[in-house]
């Protein structure tokens, strides 16, 4: 009865922990590891333009839907212009106006977005396209294409491969010829494309977008082919006819609409400007959470002041170091001093690392037990005694810091960090012990004492843990269930196999 | 090295986890603790059921009275002084007689002379709490020294070799003796290096001995045989232990008792956290006698039943030794 409540509470705790630790890191996109560096993309279109006598007014086409991509914000820069966000027929506009101005005009249009594999595009289908209606002669040069490649084609896939094969023959037919006449660009040749695709009643659009590379100060938006096949939109490249859309391309907008339209201005001219910047995972994630109006980011630690969060990584640590103790003396059965003193010791093995700390710790411990040996002849009383003891560790680790000082080893210095009173405690029980039991037994648990919190320091130091339970505290009910479990283990622990070894003989 | 768990699982061996959360938290509520913690309430509780314990000379709890205890042993030539709190024998000082020359120095069982000085500095720091449990404040106990049956003089080292009796639910489930060691120094625990003999339940005779955690034959200093020594009026301290249940309501129970030359079986203290050990001495594991008991339970049974019940139940599977 009672081993089923510790079951339920256990369950019931690292599945609360569990899945808030899935959310924040699926859904918000908190990182596993640490320094897990995003590439955040910085992509401005300025606009430049003569102003005209009379009021202005500029639509700038915008990033709508990025597969691959995701925003994480955008912003414009422009002197005394009105700014404004639209949904048009080809996707989101930036439009900017103005009653008046002077001069050469520029207005900067800027969005940074980072590479989330995850963002597909969630478009809708389209209706089959009406068939265009074409002047002759180009109208019977397009219906012999299209009877000419949907006999060589078996669905919307290959139909368009074939197309763009025989659009991009170096030695064309003649209808293609014909067609391509008045197609100089990229774009316009997308375009015919689309023209001829409408006719097949495919459904199909130019989409126009930049590649994205480390720093470009003059990107190009290059045209692509995108075509339906009735379950999702492909993309084609319109020269070589590869379906695939290059790594890092950034759609910026759909459609054969002009990018940008500048009412009461001349001499337009948009360029395009890509920055790459390495931006920590956490802090990308924190914004998208922001954005989505996540709770959870409101009680992540990240939100603290930097020093209060130094000393939460390393107190969320010390759950991490109980954990291991639980295991070591309750599942293994090593002995130890005080319940705790360990975990302390462990933490104070932080700041002075492994070697040092371990050399500074038994320096102190035996130094320690010296002196306590000495006070034993006093026949002092219990508490003026253990007063005593831990003023000598005192007086003791100053000696130890001014040292070590004089001899140049700075890490000496780091016996400060010691717990003095878990010391003295360390000294009084162990000094006790070696009376009582005698000097091996002691030593044996001063050495369990020492395994202990080594073994708790090399977890509570592993960066990757640290980041881990920074990030993700909820997983602190994680270690508690697991803990509470650890409690109800009735089981042998590791050294009572070998303490009962001869039970097992017989 | 290791053996492995499921052997030991198979001889029915009971682990220190398992002891704590099966039937030490089940079985042993805290608030009954200071029945077995305290010595002095021990001994009153025994007192009162009509249990032989031995006679309490004086008490000290404070750090003032502690030179006081001239006064209480101005009769007795020995005596014990123990902290009433104390665990696992620590703190323990056994003083055998006075010395001859000197009317206040004291002779330990160990033949070590100590000044009166000396003694009242150990009884201050059993009552400044150096060898309680909590750590809180305690009280020096002084009390009759036990002058032991000579059964056991031939394996043991000076001091005082006493009959630790498992108790559960009542129900005698295991006994050894412990038998003091030079290692020891005169100190009947077996983590302090005493040797424990496990005990046919049924005839009350002893069997191999166990020295940290080995199987041995003999006794370390003396050489002699640890086997076969038949433990006088096993029936009446089977009947002690069986009682004692009633005195202290916990369902899971260290005895602890000796032979007085004179006065015969004595309890001597009871604990609540009785060590596994047992269960080497024994060559037996808990868990199936344990298990056992709790089929043939009853809860009419008297102490005597009881105790017959488990002459009955338990008794040793004939060695068969290792040296022929």
């Amino acid at each position: 009865m009672k081993q089923q409540y510790v079951y339920g509470l256990a369950a019931f705790l690292a599945i609360v922990g569990l899945s808030i630790f899935g959310y924040k890191w699926q859904v918000l996109g908190f990182p596993l590891s640490k320094n897990q560096e995003t590439s955040v993309w910085t992509v401005e279109s300025s606009i430049r333009f003569d102003s005209g006598p009379g009021s202005i007014k500029v639509n700038l086409l915008i990033p709508t839907l990025t597969p691959g991509f995701r925003m994480l914000n955008e912003n414009s820069v422009s002197r005394g212009y009105g700014f404004s966000l639209n949904y048009g027929s080809g996707g989101r506009e930036a439009q900017w106006a103005i009653r008046r101005a002077d001069g050469p005009q520029r207005i900067y249009y800027r969005i940074s977005i980072f590479e989330d594999t995850g963002t597909d595009q969630s478009d809708t289908t389209p209706p089959f396209p009406p068939p265009p209606v074409i002047n002759e002669p180009f109208q019977t040069a397009v219906e012999v294409i299209v009877a000419d490649v949907k006999e060589q084609s078996a669905d919307t896939a290959s139909f368009t491969a074939e197309l763009l094969r025989q659009m991009n023959d170096p030695s064309p037919d003649p209808n293609v010829e014909l067609l391509l006449s008045n197609a100089t660009t990229r774009a316009e040749f997308v375009d015919s494309l689309t023209t001829i695709l409408a006719s097949a009643r495919i459904p199909a659009r130019a989409v126009h977008g930049i590649e994205l590379q480390a720093r470009q100060r003059n990107a190009e938006p290059v045209a692509w082919l995108e075509v339906h096949d009735g379950d999702r939109w492909r993309y084609f490249n319109p020269m070589t006819g590869e379906e695939n859309l290059p790594d890092r391309f950034l759609i910026w907008w759909r459609g054969n609409e002009p990018l940008i339209s500048v009412e009461g201005g001349s001499n337009v001219q948009v360029g395009f400007a890509v920055q790459e910047n390495h931006l920590d995972a956490v802090a990308i994630a924190e914004t998208q959470a922001a954005q989505h109006g996540a709770s959870a980011a409101d009680f992540s630690l990240y939100s603290l002041p930097i020093q209060t969060q130094a000393v939460y990584s390393v107190l969320l640590m010390i759950p991490i170091g109980a954990l291991i103790m639980v295991v070591l003396r309750n599942m293994v059965g090593i002995d130890a001093f005080g319940t705790f003193m360990p975990v302390l010791i462990a933490l104070a093995f932080r700041e002075t690392k492994l070697f040092w700390g371990v050399v500074l710790f038994s320096t102190l411990v035996a130094l320690g037990l010296s002196i306590r040996f000495l006070l034993e002849r006093l026949r002092l009383l219990l508490v003026p005694r253990l007063s005593a003891v831990l003023i000598v560790v005192v007086i003791l680790m100053l000696l130890i810091s001014l040292m070590s000082h004089r001899l140049g080893m700075e890490t000496g210095l780091s016996v400060a960090l010691f717990p003095m009173v878990i010391i003295a405690m360390t000294i009084e029980r162990m000094s006790v012990v070696w009376e009582e039991r005698g000097a091996l037994d002691a030593m044996r648990a001063g050495l369990g004492s020492l395994i202990v919190a080594v073994a708790a320091y090399v977890f509570m130091v592993m960066p990757w843990l640290e980041h881990l339970i920074f990030t993700f505290p909820e997983l602190l009910l994680v270690v508690l269930s697991l803990v509470v479990l650890a409690g109800r283990y009735t089981g042998y622990r590791l050294l009572e196999l070998s303490r009962f070894k001869a039970l097992a003989e017989r | 090295m290791f053996a492995n768990a499921q052997q030991l699982r198979e001889a029915g061996v009971l682990g220190l986890n398992e002891r704590n959360s099966e039937f030490i938290m089940r079985l042993n509520p805290r608030r009954l603790y200071p029945r077995v913690d305290d010595k002095v309430l021990t001994k009153e509780l025994a007192l009162d059921a009509g249990m032989a314990v031995p006679e309490l000379y004086g008490v000290i709890s404070n750090q003032g009275e502690a030179g006081d205890f001239g006064v209480i042993v101005a009769d007795h030539d020995s005596f014990v002084i123990k902290p009433a709190q104390g665990s696992g024998g620590d703190g323990i000082l056994v003083v055998t007689g006075r010395s001859q020359r000197k009317r206040n120095a004291f002779r330990l069982s160990n033949g070590v002379l100590i000044s009166e000085a000396e003694i009242a500095h150990h009884i201050s720091n059993i009552v400044g709490g150096q060898y309680s449990l909590s750590g809180n404040r305690d009280k020096a106990l002084i009390e009759y020294c036990v002058r032991f049956d000579p059964v056991f003089a031939e394996v043991s080292y000076q001091g005082v070799p006493d009959i630790r009796v498992i108790v559960y639910r009542g129900y005698p489930a295991m006994a050894m003796v412990r038998l003091p060691t030079r290692a020891s120094d005169g100190k009947a625990n077996l983590h302090q290096g005493a040797v424990g003999a496990g005990v046919d339940m049924s005839s009350g005779e002893t069997l191999t001995g166990v020295l940290d955690n080995d199987v041995v034959d003999e006794h370390p200093d003396t050489g002699a045989l640890v086997a076969g020594l038949l433990i006088p009026q096993w029936d009446f301290i089977l009947q002690s232990a069986a009682r004692s249940n009633e005195v202290t309501d916990l369902g899971y129970l260290g005895v602890d008792m000796v032979i007085d030359r004179d006065l015969g079986p004595l309890i001597l203290e009871m604990n609540a956290r009785p060590g596994l050990n047992i269960q080497i001495a024994n060559c037996t594991g808990l868990a199936t006698r344990i298990a056992r008991i709790d089929e043939i339970y009853s809860p009419d049974a008297d102490p005597v039943e009881r105790a017959y019940i488990a002459r009955r139940e338990f008794p040793a599977e004939r060695q068969t030794s290792i040296h022929f």
